[in-house]
């Protein structure tokens, strides 16, 4: 009898709420709808030109780094825009590792019973994060362009790669048709490799002895490539630079614009990352500690097995608000002209154009989207770290 | 960022704002009491505040000139810096009254902006200015150089042109503002900076030994500069394109600054009209007959602007060349006012 009473009135309370949030959403449809006439009818009336038509035309421009094929007299700012976001893509990502990598380093550090270790990574945590970013890319980008040398006095490397204000020109690697077969050995010695861990995890369950893979992984990740690599005949050369009257030509080039972004990144991120750690790495109570010592853990294995997988718990979250500031102050490019998404699609295509709605429109949901696809990885790697309820 | 800001608001605006009635610029500007003139804000010469704070260069004479014909006044100016990426949205939405900012009349930005230009004020040309010990003597001779250039520009697209039409290569650089562009230039990081002459002549000034670089002789591009207005609005466009006319008329007819009351009792039938003694002109296009009697009283002509801004009252010393009078063999050339 009592269910009878209550099942009618939550569902009566759910459809209220329900209905209100079907309002709520129709109220916003609205809005955005309204917003889009109304824009699109401001344009016609001020004869703006409207629409996505000029994806197609030809851009026109040179871009300082592409890495899809890209040329100013055939390409169009659709490409453009694929060169921009690439672009953003590689900073932000070499960024996100790079800045994780330091990040984690510095915030152990900061746990560290060594005084002057536990001192520098706190001085380097209170000096950077308290610096705005868009200073500090500019002292990198100025720091790396007036400290180098000029194009003429390049610092050479050897193995045929020079440092100058105008970059850092690398080797670069031609691979010949026959490296394929290289590259497919290495493919198969990672997933044998991978087969193996999980066989060998299997096997300590069951009998408690962990296997040794460890030569087994080098065999399959390095030695077997190789032997491939001579079989095949040594199918790679390389394209040296080589000094030309203004620039060297040839070669692999990084950019300082790039180097800078990514150090300026990296460093300023990695920070706010080192505090999170911190953060994570203390919240873990030091009874669980004491009680796996007690169990008779090494202080190595009392680390990976105990402290760190529930201090993940505790930073993946804000991690992931991190990762999204990162990705999102690539944006700061602008500064010193890299030619990110901003810089590129924002800046010269919109100028060019002059559809100023269309393109922050785009470059606005393409931020959104990559915020959000990166939330989401986050949210399924938290999801793995998370506690397990049994 | 700032400029990703301002771009964003005025989408905005677009997006969610009723645009203003259009054809009522004029009015707007007399009931504000005060003009607002979109400008360059670091360009030497052109638009840029001196060393206390007031606008000077030839662009922002401009805009006195038109504060000056409809208030008698050439202080009820508000100048707006805008850089390359928002000075079109910022008259397409009606932040200012008027573009004035060294933009360059191509077809595409007549038709497709919704934006008018009133008139060619300065006929410029793209350059490029390099290091002396480059021992580079023409453009031609720039295959695989480095070049830095401010971004949305028509430079950055001839710039683009200018090598493929030539089959040399081309490293780019490209920076949002002028100013990182000649910064980065100075400290090395191209071997060339490339923008209208005019600008050269004024960021060269700029540079840590201005005597270490020069302008090669080559003009790669036509780059006719003139004020912007938005479409629709006739009676302001008419206004902004005599303004112009009125100071290339004054020139042409040796009325200046100083003899301008003088002239006032001249017999000159053209003279008698410009100034308003004969006829209604400064009624036709809103304001009174008086209107460039006070733009000259005020401004000068176009050369007395030019030679204190950019020519040889200036530290630029631009020749006039291009701009001279059409009867000293250039293109400037006054429409009647009859």
């Amino acid at each position: 009898m009592p269910k009878m009473l209550q099942l009618p009135l939550r569902s009566r309370q759910q459809w209220a709420s329900i209905a209100l949030q079907a309002a709520l959403v129709v109220v916003i449809g609205g809005l955005a709808y309204g917003a889009f006439i109304n824009a699109a009818d401001n344009l016609a009336k001020a004869h703006i030109a409207s629409g996505f038509r000029f994806w197609d035309n030809t851009a026109g421009f040179d871009i300082s780094q592409t890495l899809i094929g890209y040329s100013p007299s055939t390409s169009t700012f659709g490409r453009a825009f694929w060169v921009g976001l690439l672009n953003t893509l590689l900073v932000a990502s070499l960024g996100i590792v790079l800045a994780t990598a330091l990040g984690f380093t510095v915030g152990i550090a900061r746990l560290s019973r060594n005084w002057l270790v536990a001192r520098l990574a706190g001085g380097y945590v209170e000096l950077i994060r308290n610096v705005p970013l868009l200073l500090q890319i500019l002292f990198w980008y100025n720091a790396v362009l007036k400290s180098l040398p000029d194009l003429h006095s390049s610092i050479s490397i050897s193995g045929g790669a020079f440092l100058n204000n105008r970059g850092l020109f690398l080797p670069r690697p031609e691979f010949a048709d026959k490296f394929d077969y290289v590259a497919a050995a290495l493919v198969f010695g990672i997933v044998a490799t991978l087969a193996v861990r999980i066989w060998a995890r299997r096997r300590q369950e069951r009998t408690g002895q962990p296997p040794r893979t460890l030569s087994f992984a080098f065999g399959l990740i390095v030695v077997l490539p190789l032997l491939v690599f001579f079989a095949a005949g040594a199918p790679l050369s390389f394209s040296f630079p080589d000094m030309g009257r203004f620039n060297i030509r040839g070669g692999t080039e990084i950019l300082p614009e790039f180097a800078a972004l990514l150090v300026a990144l990296t460093i300023y991120t990695a920070a706010f990352i080192a505090e999170v750690v911190r953060a994570g790495i203390l919240a873990v109570s030091q009874g669980q500690t004491e009680a796996a010592q007690a169990l008779g853990l090494r202080s190595g294995s009392t680390l990976r097995l105990v402290v760190v997988p529930q201090a993940m718990r505790v930073i993946v979250p804000p991690l992931t608000s991190q990762y999204l500031n990162l990705i999102k102050n690539s944006s700061l490019a602008v500064a010193i002209g890299y030619p990110d998404l901003v810089q590129v699609f924002a800046g010269s295509v919109l100028n060019i154009t002059g559809q100023a709605v269309e393109v922050i429109a785009i470059t606005m949901a393409v931020y959104l989207f990559l915020s959000l696809v990166t939330s989401l990885l986050m949210n399924l790697y938290g999801r793995t770290v998370g506690i397990v309820e049994r | 960022m700032q400029r990703l800001a301002t771009a964003f608001a005025i989408a905005m605006v677009l997006a969610f704002g009723a645009q203003a009635a259009s054809a009522q610029t004029l009015k707007a500007v007399q009931d504000r009491g005060q003009l607002v003139c979109g400008g360059n804000g670091t360009l030497a010469g052109f638009g840029m505040p001196d060393p206390q704070g007031n606008w000077v260069g030839f662009d922002v004479d401009f805009c006195r000139a038109i504060a000056a014909a409809i208030f008698n006044d050439t202080k009820k100016v508000k100048f707006v810096p805008l850089t390359t990426a928002n000075r079109f949205t910022a008259l397409q939405s009606g932040e200012i009254d008027l573009l004035a900012r060294n933009t360059t009349w191509t077809m595409s930005r007549d038709t497709t902006l919704g934006l008018d230009f009133a008139g060619v004020t300065y006929y410029d040309g793209q350059g490029f200015m390099v290091r002396k010990s480059l021992n580079v003597k023409s453009a031609l001779e720039l295959s695989d150089a480095a070049v830095c250039v401010q971004q949305g520009t028509t430079t950055e697209l001839n710039l683009a042109d200018y090598f493929r039409a030539n089959r040399m290569s081309l490293k780019t650089v490209t920076f949002a503002t002028a100013n990182e562009a000649v910064r980065a230039y100075d400290t090395g990081r191209c071997d060339a900076y490339t923008t209208d002459a005019s600008g050269l002549y004024g960021e060269r000034l700029r540079l840590t030994d201005p005597n270490a670089h020069i302008v090669l002789p080559e003009i790669i591009s036509k780059e006719p500069l003139a004020p912007v207005v938005r479409q629709g609005d006739d009676t302001w466009e008419d206004l902004v394109r005599w303004t112009h006319e009125a100071m290339l008329n004054a020139e042409e007819l040796g009325i200046t600054q100083q003899n301008v009351d003088d002239m006032l009792k001249s017999n000159s039938p053209d003279v008698r009209r410009l100034l308003g003694a004969e006829g209604q002109f400064g009624q036709s296009i809103g304001l009174t007959n008086d209107w460039a009697y006070r733009i000259i009283k005020a401004v000068g002509n176009y050369g007395e602007s030019f030679e204190r801004n950019v020519g040889q009252g200036s530290p630029l010393k631009i020749a006039r060349g291009l701009n001279a009078l059409w009867t000293k063999g250039g293109l400037q050339y006054g429409l009647p006012v009859r």
